[in-house]
């Protein structure tokens, strides 16, 4: 198509009638995340320098991110020093529920945005006495493709899987599943109620990638709440 | 659906670059969208009409390259074509395909009058 002299619609010999566009190519090459991952690698930095363990929750509307948090934080928060920053598209319903446990909270509102950045986590975090916490927990928006894309400078990603949802959700969204190191299955309390398969849930986790560490638990009936605390306190060791 | 972010990104990053080369006006932008880096190009097309309006954009051609993703297989070492759904090597069905190619997310050139 040929703005300049009007000639879209005709053909391609069309385009030869003498002019001279004078355009000219320019090389480029540069990274569409490369502004996210630049600040993310400033918020790690930034978390590192305290020594800070930082994980990024991210699961589908609904498998139980913040009921998960509220009871770590209320079983936890006298051992460990807590901040939770919470992403939502629109109300404030998750950070009032944390803020109940008496952990600091900021809550993010992203709009009509599907998933936190990097930008939107660094002015998150200015509302937090960095120096003074052990563990920064950020409750992405429940959502299953693009938080998988987005490096918050988090030290890892958390998936949460719920049994409600099905065990083929590895399958069907990869990305998130790749780009987490820790899976939880959540609700295990509902296991009698469902034809939910754990083995193949775990098969299928193995396929999509086989270094994830797996813990399955439930936040109503608290099983399996104590390996998941232990592997927070491995993670916060290694840090120190 | 993040699309609209990284359209957006690809306008920004072609404006800035055309300004920096004195060029008054995008006629095309050429990008490299890799098989595994989770944006689809329809939907980026989709976006960019409006993206691109009222920018040095308005107008432009939007190329995308597609990138075939690569993989290598940690066992028997084979290389192969891998999309986001593959997860086993196509000969030894050893799982964990290291990733070589396809995660791929660049504006790789413009055209400016
Ligand atoms: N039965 C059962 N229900 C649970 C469990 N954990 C969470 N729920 C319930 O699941 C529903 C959703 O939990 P939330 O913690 O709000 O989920 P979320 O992941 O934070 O949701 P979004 O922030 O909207 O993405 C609530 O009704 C919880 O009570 C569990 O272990 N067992
Ligand atoms: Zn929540
Ligand atoms: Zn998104
Ligand atoms: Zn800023
Ligand atoms: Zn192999």
């Amino acid at each position: 198509m040929c703005i300049d002299c009007g000639c879209a619609e005709r053909t391609e010999q069309a385009h030869h009638h003498g002019h001279d566009h004078d355009g000219k190519t320019i090389q480029v090459g540069e990274d569409l995340l490369a502004k996210n991952d630049r600040l993310a690698a400033v918020n790690r930095q930034r978390f590192a320098g305290h020594g800070l363990l930082t994980l990024n929750l991210v699961s589908s509307p609904g498998s139980g991110k913040t009921t998960l948090l509220e009871t770590t934080l209320r079983t936890l928060r006298a051992e460990l020093r807590f901040a939770v920053l919470e992403g939502d598209q629109q109300t404030a319903n998750d950070a009032d529920r944390i803020a109940a446990t008496g952990v600091p909270v900021h809550q993010i509102n992203t709009g009509a945005g599907c998933h936190l950045d990097a930008h939107m986590v660094g002015h998150g975090v200015d509302h937090f006495d960095l120096a003074n916490l052990d563990v920064l927990l950020i409750e992405n928006v429940g959502n299953l493709v693009c938080p998988a894309s987005f490096d918050l400078g988090e030290d890892c990603k958390v998936a949460v899987l719920s049994i409600t949802e099905g065990e083929d959700k590895p399958l069907k969204y990869p990305q998130m599943f790749r780009a987490a190191e820790l899976v939880i299955i959540n609700k295990l309390d509902l296991l009698p109620h469902l034809d939910f398969d754990l083995e193949t849930c775990r098969d299928y986790l193995r396929q999509v990638n086989p270094q994830a560490r797996v813990i399955e638990l439930s936040c109503k009936s608290g099983e399996g709440m104590e390996t998941w605390y232990n592997w927070l306190r491995e993670q916060l060791a290694k840090k120190k | 659906m993040h699309e609209l972010g990284i359209t957006r990104s690809i306008v920004d990053i072609a404006e800035r670059t055309a300004r920096e080369h004195g060029g008054n006006r995008v006629t095309s932008v050429t990008v490299e969208i890799g098989a595994l880096s989770g944006v689809i190009p329809d939907a980026v097309e989709f976006c960019f009409e409006a993206c691109s309006k009222g920018t040095l954009l308005d107008g432009a051609r939007l190329i995308v390259e597609s990138i075939p993703g690569l993989g290598r297989c940690p066992d028997c070492g084979r290389e192969q074509e891998i999309d986001n759904h593959s997860f086993a090597c196509g000969d030894c069905g050893a799982l964990g395909l290291e990733r070589l190619r396809g995660e791929e997310l660049r504006v790789k050139e413009l055209e400016v009058d």
